[in-house]
């Protein structure tokens, strides 16, 4: 039942109270959290830094604005409506198919017109954003993920967390949404995380409810020879997340489009800890090589050297 | 970054707190527990009134030691005003006077009454007789059949006190009694039928004690005289004696407040009720007024009893912090819990769990109708906010029906708060189901239980309102917490299966 604080020493595990003071506190300005707090800010700085994002296909900031919803998705197919200060996908609708007047979830569940405006209405309110301030909502292009990844998935979109650390990519995880977890890719609710060599982009170890796993429960795919094609490029791209918002403990999470290839879903200035547990490895040790680094070394170089440092041979391999 | 300046700080704090706190110990013999000691009362007075622009002056009733009671120290705050202590008619008074004044008006008088339950009353002679008393008709038949009514149901002056007064109490008020209640005021009433019957009495004002209240008046008693003996008779129900809490403040029969030179006089009472050693509760003045007497105790009454909770706070704020940080328990809202720990105080703690709990469920099956009906957030908060007014209302008032007194405390929960945490919890439920409105709900709950257990702890009631050197310590505390990277306590379990293989 309980483990003893040597032990996860010995591991190398970062707990939350070492995160926040070390890492976020430290390295984290709190004047740039509004960058990557509101997911609008971060798609426009995005942009400007030539970091790839779903398309966005328009905001709706008054309750007035909520009526020109339809005028906005004409010639769309899918769309994801969320808000813009939201977290932890709350308040993230995903329509994945205009079907007549009815709006179809990946679940299958069908939405009318007013179902998606009174979505947007609350998403204004601030129902969905942190204090129940008010908030914006943004709607973006629906993500047609990678066919490769379709017997590792349940409805949802699998996305791949990077740490980067001071610009450095350290550890990687990739989330599976299941049917636990209704199609969401949250680990507590019960997605798969698997952890990813740096190195490689394939996986190591799958871990669902902190219990280890060799397959999807849901399709019963084995996970081992999960790989993830363009795996440099999106490490690329996750690294210049560094320079683009001036964070230094980050976590990116990255989508694989099938038509654009990777791209930043959006930013985390408090990444959980869980990527710990899909790796079967702790942070710090990691953590504490990209420390004894000096400052202003190229993306891609950091790249290399996180490749170069952080190979792991897979256990899925050894066990399937 | 070097964190030396932070080690200096919290070291600063824990130093400066402890010696503050030693330096009350040992200068002013505040105990370390709050065992062996006596209770003493601070009661404050506040006299307003409008001065008129000309010279005023104010002549008010102070009490004395008495069965029960004895009067420790008393002070006064009345700046541009002469003052005199006398003694008229067997009562003390203080007498205030300045050449000119206007506008609003306000003197002070505080006074220390020790609990004693060994103190007897000073020997009083019974007040004479008032032989004049003339009645215009129709009170005089009236009034000569209620006391002929009572007098033959009686059979001395005490227990013809308690008849006359029974009849003119709302149940058995009969006709003669009605009529003179619309001409007299009860308490005068009473007194001027009691004397004409022959009974020497006299209205007298106590206090009623109850820690913490503020703005109280004087209530009037009848004193009743039986030969050298005499008896307290409340003047509303005809009860026979002292209850223990009260002070008698005005005892001679005269008027507890006269003002010449203004109008809109009023006296308000404001009393916290303190334990501390009787030595040190004599002795504590002397040193009152210096510098280093860091102690809320100097300020006027109304502070101090909204600083006794207020000192409280950081106690069960740092049990949240405790709880979070090196436990990793979830809540819903950081400080929620404290705020339903200081109303668990007011309600205690079954009543308010209950409360707590029926409030909180009932308000999540109408904020789930209300989810239906599409509306603005800050509407439907309102919405649940009115909700949980009526919830609270029928709660109050279906316990008061059945009997259940401690039911009404509910009325303590902050409102705005409970309604917050509603809408939250009804919130997760939809998105997160259930369980994680179990786990955060019921992480705040026990956050709230045990920050409430600490608060309440007499030994730390105790020590955080007699020792101000303790906010430094805790603030030291808070710090190094604040500061603290190892694991939580829930985090060995969460992170077990990564050290098993
Ligand atoms: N454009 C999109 N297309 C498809 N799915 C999306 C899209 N945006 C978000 N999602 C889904 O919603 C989830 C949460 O979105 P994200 O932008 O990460 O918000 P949050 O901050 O709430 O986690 C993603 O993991 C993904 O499954
Ligand atoms: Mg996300």
């Amino acid at each position: 039942m309980w483990t003893t604080p040597a032990r996860l020493h010995a591991k190398g595990i970062i707990g939350m109270n070492r995160r926040n003071i070390r890492y976020i506190g430290r390295y984290n300005n709190r004047r740039l959290y509004p960058l990557v707090d509101d997911k609008l800010k971060t798609k426009l700085l995005a942009q400007e830094y030539g970091i790839t994002t779903p398309a966005l296909i328009g905001t709706v900031t008054t309750q007035f604005g909520v009526k020109h919803i339809l005028a906005m998705l004409v010639g769309h197919q899918g769309f994801v409506i969320k808000p813009a200060k939201g977290s932890g996908g709350k308040g993230i609708l995903v329509i994945e198919r205009i079907d007549g007047d009815r709006y179809v979830k990946p679940s299958g569940a069908q939405l009318t017109l007013g179902d998606v405006e009174r979505h947007v209405s609350n998403i204004l309110s601030g129902l969905y954003s942190l204090g129940g301030s008010p908030d914006v909502a943004l709607i973006e292009a629906l993500i047609n993920f990678d066919e490769s990844f379709s017997e590792y998935t349940y409805e949802g979109v699998p996305d791949i967390r990077v740490i980067v650390f001071k610009g450095y990519p350290v550890m990687a995880m990739m989330r599976l949404s299941t049917a636990a977890s209704d199609g969401k890719a949250n680990l507590h609710q019960g997605a798969v995380g698997v952890g990813i060599d740096i190195a490689s982009g394939t996986a190591i170890r799958g871990v669902q409810f902190d219990r280890r796993r060799h397959d999807h429960p849901d399709t019963g795919h084995e996970l081992a020879s999960l790989r993830i094609s363009d795996w440099a490029t999106l490490l690329r791209l996750a690294a210049g997340c560094f320079e683009m918002t001036g964070l230094g403990y980050l976590g990116t999470d990255m989508v694989l489009d099938r038509d654009h290839g990777p791209m930043l879903l959006e930013l985390n200035a408090r990444p959980g800890l869980a990527i710990q547990m899909a790796n079967g490895e702790g942070l710090r040790s990691r953590l504490d090589l990209i420390e004894r680094q000096p400052e202003g070394v190229a993306p891609e170089e950091r790249v290399v050297f996180s490749q170069h440092h952080f190979a792991r041979s897979s256990e899925l391999l050894e066990t399937a | 970054m070097s964190r030396l300046p932070f080690y200096l700080i919290v070291a600063f704090l824990l130093v400066a707190g402890v010696a503050l706190s030693i330096h009350r110990h040992v200068q002013f013999e505040v105990p370390w527990t709050p065992g062996e000691q006596r209770q003493v009362w601070e009661i404050e007075a506040q006299v307003n009134f409008t001065a008129d622009g000309g010279s005023a002056k104010v002549n008010m009733a102070l009490p004395s030691s008495q069965q029960g009671y004895r009067i420790l120290t008393e002070h006064t705050a009345s700046p541009g005003y002469g003052l005199a202590f006398l003694e008229e008619n067997g009562g003390r008074r203080a007498e205030w006077s300045t050449r000119e004044a206007t506008g609003d008006q306000q003197l002070y008088y505080s006074v220390q009454a020790l609990v004693a339950p060994e103190s007897k009353s000073p020997e009083i002679e019974p007040p004479p007789l008032r032989r004049d008393i003339v009645w215009e008709t129709p009170y005089d038949t009236a009034a000569s059949q209620v006391i002929e009514r009572a007098w033959s149901r009686s059979s001395d002056p005490y227990t013809f006190a308690r008849e006359l007064i029974t009849d003119f109490t709302e149940e058995r008020q009969g006709e003669n009694a009605r009529l003179l209640l619309t001409q007299f005021d009860r308490t005068p009433l009473l007194v001027r039928l009691l004397n004409q019957a022959g009974v020497p009495a006299r209205e007298v004002s106590g206090l009623l004690l109850d820690h913490g209240r503020r703005r109280q008046s004087l209530t009037p008693w009848i004193q009743v005289f039986d030969e050298q003996e005499w008896a307290l008779f409340d003047p509303r129900t005809g009860t026979r004696g002292r209850p223990d809490n009260l002070l008698l403040w005005e005892s001679a029969g005269q008027a507890v407040l006269e003002v010449q030179g203004g109008s809109d006089s009023r006296v308000g009472f404001s009393m916290l009720s303190r334990n501390q050693p009787a030595a040190a509760a004599v002795r504590s003045q002397l040193a009152d007024d210096t510098l280093l007497n860091f102690s809320i105790h100097s300020l006027p009454l109304e502070d101090q009893a909204l600083f006794q909770t207020i000192l409280l706070i950081p106690i069960g704020a740092l049990m949240v912090v405790i709880l979070r940080v090196l436990v990793g328990i979830k809540t819903s809202g950081t400080f929620m819990p404290v705020l339903i720990a200081l109303a668990f105080i007011q309600t205690t703690l079954v009543t308010g769990l209950v409360g707590f709990l029926l409030v909180v469920a009932v308000g999540l099956v109408i904020r789930n109708y209300l989810s239906y009906l599409n509306l603005l957030l800050v509407a439907r908060v309102t919405a649940v906010i009115i909700t949980v007014i009526a919830i609270i209302s029928v709660f109050s008032v279906l316990s008061y029906r059945f009997g259940l007194n401690a039911g009404l405390t509910i009325t303590f929960f902050p409102m705005i708060i409970l309604s917050w945490t509603i809408e939250r919890m009804s919130i997760l439920w939809e998105e997160e189901g259930p369980k994680q409105v179990l786990i955060q709900g019921g992480g705040s709950l026990i956050t709230a239980v045990l920050a409430y257990l600490a608060m309440n702890n007499p030994w730390v009631r105790h020590i955080t309102f007699n020792f101000l050197g303790v906010q430094l310590i805790l603030m030291a505390l808070i710090l190094l917490l604040g500061n603290y990277t190892g694991y939580r306590l829930l985090e060995l379990r969460r992170f077990k299966p990564v050290t098993e293989d």
